[in-house]
């Protein structure tokens, strides 16, 4: 049974008071906040286990390689990935993309060629590849986005052609919520010939991800969103590609030799982790990922759907409010903006009523133009909102009207 | 004494006597409100200040007197920012441009409370807006300041 109390309480952070008002969290988009169980693992790492991982055989450095790569094995699992080679930690989501846009891109792009990217990237997934098509003389293409804030399948078919190399698309939406039909876009861009990787740093905390299922390349994401730390990530790539890519950064870790005159790169995934790695870090994002299954995120899902739900009915009705991204598959965020109410003037009186909400172009600024805005509110959940939390949300809303209109 | 001083007394005075965050944000939304515009061609890409996450543009004009005095027209699409505008124009505006490089805007932001109601991002908005008016009045006293048109 799913006790919303239960795991509130797991979480210290939201027992607080911001201005003198309960913190009401709603941007959880942005990062989520952490339980007691991951900030349990990562203090016992440091009072217990720290070591560097992978040398030595002292005590110490065998029980932190083991938490380091237990961690490996707990992701593997969550993603359904075949091989635990195939999980590459990084520094997050961004790093997982710019790892392959530099390793893979280098070696798989030739003048000419094409990546297809949406209009509903996050800066993250469109930066990357532009560096990468400037430096290889490859061309980037961008699939529009209806007035609903969904992917125009038809114009995204019509732009993947045998040119196309690799096609890079958002699981779900940071900004607008939208949830991309990432298994059908697999079969699109493979039939083409062309490479998947999926930007699913908005995916993982909401919904079951099966790597295999959808059958992309490469998969993303963040652990800091899915109620781990930050500054650690996941790069899932399929064995054969990751195989055939050349190391992305040098250092140690990343070596079986080194001579002056020739270094043996080592293993997957360690090929592609050059430097001590983010230790802690993937301990904690192993029981981040215990939490999610511990609560399930069948249940997650279900309940963060029957809020979403609640609140785009509740923010209807609201005068003058504008949903943004109104798709039939959503997860996780609400964007509006509301007229003659500037975003920026709103969240500050927001904040004042202890509500937590995201104003700005939320890394999306083409996705903003294409909408005709320059930013928006988002109001985005996590496992631990309450539906009044979005009964507070639309009285800071009337109550930013009063005092701006 | 620049004329705007007396309205700075009074920003000043006004803020003093609100004690909460709710009534003072009310008054900088008002001062935003009642910021005049500026005229729609004064807002174009030469004007554009970055580094603030709202849109704003700020226009120098140097008085011909003796010695000259600089006046600001300036406007954001948001209220809170161009209540922030309201205050800096009414502390820089009728200045000369050394007076306007030494004016210790930090004093008055410390005693109008304001930089703790500001988030970090807005902070560095607003400190982006006094780096312009800086750099400007620098310029007009180089005389390497674009001739008002």
């Amino acid at each position: 049974m799913f006790d919303l109390d239960a795991v509130r309480a797991e979480f210290p952070i939201l027992q607080q008071q911001v201005h003198g008002k309960p913190l009401i969290y709603l941007d959880s988009a942005a990062t989520t906040q952490k339980p007691q169980c991951v900030i349990d693992a990562v203090r016992a790492y440091y009072e217990h286990d720290n070591a560097n991982v992978h040398r030595g055989v002292h005590t110490l450095s065998q029980r932190a390689t083991e938490g380091y790569e237990h961690a490996r094995d707990k992701v593997r699992t969550l993603l359904n990935a075949r091989d635990r080679a195939e999980i590459v930690f990084t520094r997050g989501t961004t790093e997982a993309i710019n790892l392959v846009a530099a390793a893979w891109g280098r070696t798989n792009l030739r003048e000419g060629d094409e990546i297809l990217i949406t209009h509903m990237e996050h800066h993250s997934n469109i930066v990357p590849w532009q560096l990468i098509c400037e430096q290889m003389s490859a061309k980037l293409r961008v699939a529009p986005v209806t007035d609903s804030g969904e992917l125009d399948l038809d114009a995204f078919k019509s732009l993947l052609t045998g040119r196309t190399k690799l096609v890079a698309c958002v699981h779900v939406s940071n900004a607008l919520g939208t949830i991309n039909p990432v298994r059908e876009l697999t079969r699109l861009a493979h039939e083409a010939g062309a490479a998947m990787l999926i930007d699913g740093a908005q995916a993982t905390p909401h919904l079951r991800v099966d790597v295999q299922s959808i059958g992309c390349d490469f998969y993303a994401c963040s652990a800091h969103k899915m109620y781990g730390p930050t500054g650690i990530g996941v790069l899932y790539g399929r064995k054969e590609l990751l195989e055939a890519m050349p190391p992305y950064q040098g250092g140690g870790e990343m070596i079986k030799s080194v001579t002056f005159e020739k270094t043996i790169y080592n293993d997957l995934p360690h090929k592609f982790e050059a430097g001590t790695p983010n230790i802690a870090g993937a301990i904690g994002f192993g029981a981040a990922v215990d939490f999610l299954n511990r609560i399930g995120l069948d249940q997650i899902a279900r309940h963060e759907q029957s809020l979403l739900d609640h609140g785009m009915s509740l923010l209807e009705k609201v005068e003058g409010l504008i949903q943004i991204g109104r798709a039939k598959e959503k997860a996780g965020a609400m964007s509006f903006i509301l007229e003659g109410m500037h975003p920026y003037d709103v969240a500050p009186i927001l904040d004042y009523a202890g509500l937590a909400v995201r104003d700005g172009h939320h890394c999306t600024q083409p996705l903003m133009e294409r909408f005709g805005v320059t930013a928006t509110l988002r109001a985005s959940l996590g496992v631990y909102n309450r539906r009044e939390d979005l009964e507070a949300l639309v009285a800071g809303i009337e109550k930013a009207r009063t005092m701006l209109l | 004494m620049p004329q705007s001083d007396v309205q700075l007394d009074r920003i000043i005075e006004t803020f003093e006597f609100l004690d909460d965050w709710e009534e003072r944000f009310a008054y900088l939304i008002d001062l935003g409100k009642k910021l005049p515009s500026m005229e729609a061609a004064d807002k174009n890409e030469a004007n554009r200040v970055h580094g603030c996450q709202a849109t704003v543009w700020l226009k120098p004009h140097l008085a011909a007197e003796d010695p000259p005095r600089l006046e600001f027209s300036a406007e954001s699409d948001a209220f809170i920012v161009n209540g922030l505008i309201a205050i800096l124009l009414s502390a820089y505006n009728g200045r000369s441009p050394r007076e306007v490089a030494e004016y210790d805007v930090e004093g008055l932001l410390k005693r109008l409370g304001l930089e703790e109601h500001l988030s970090p991002t807005r902070r560095n908005g607003l400190h982006s807006m006094i780096g312009r008016i800086r750099e400007l009045a620098s310029h007009a006293a180089n005389g390497t300041m674009e001739k008002p048109t």
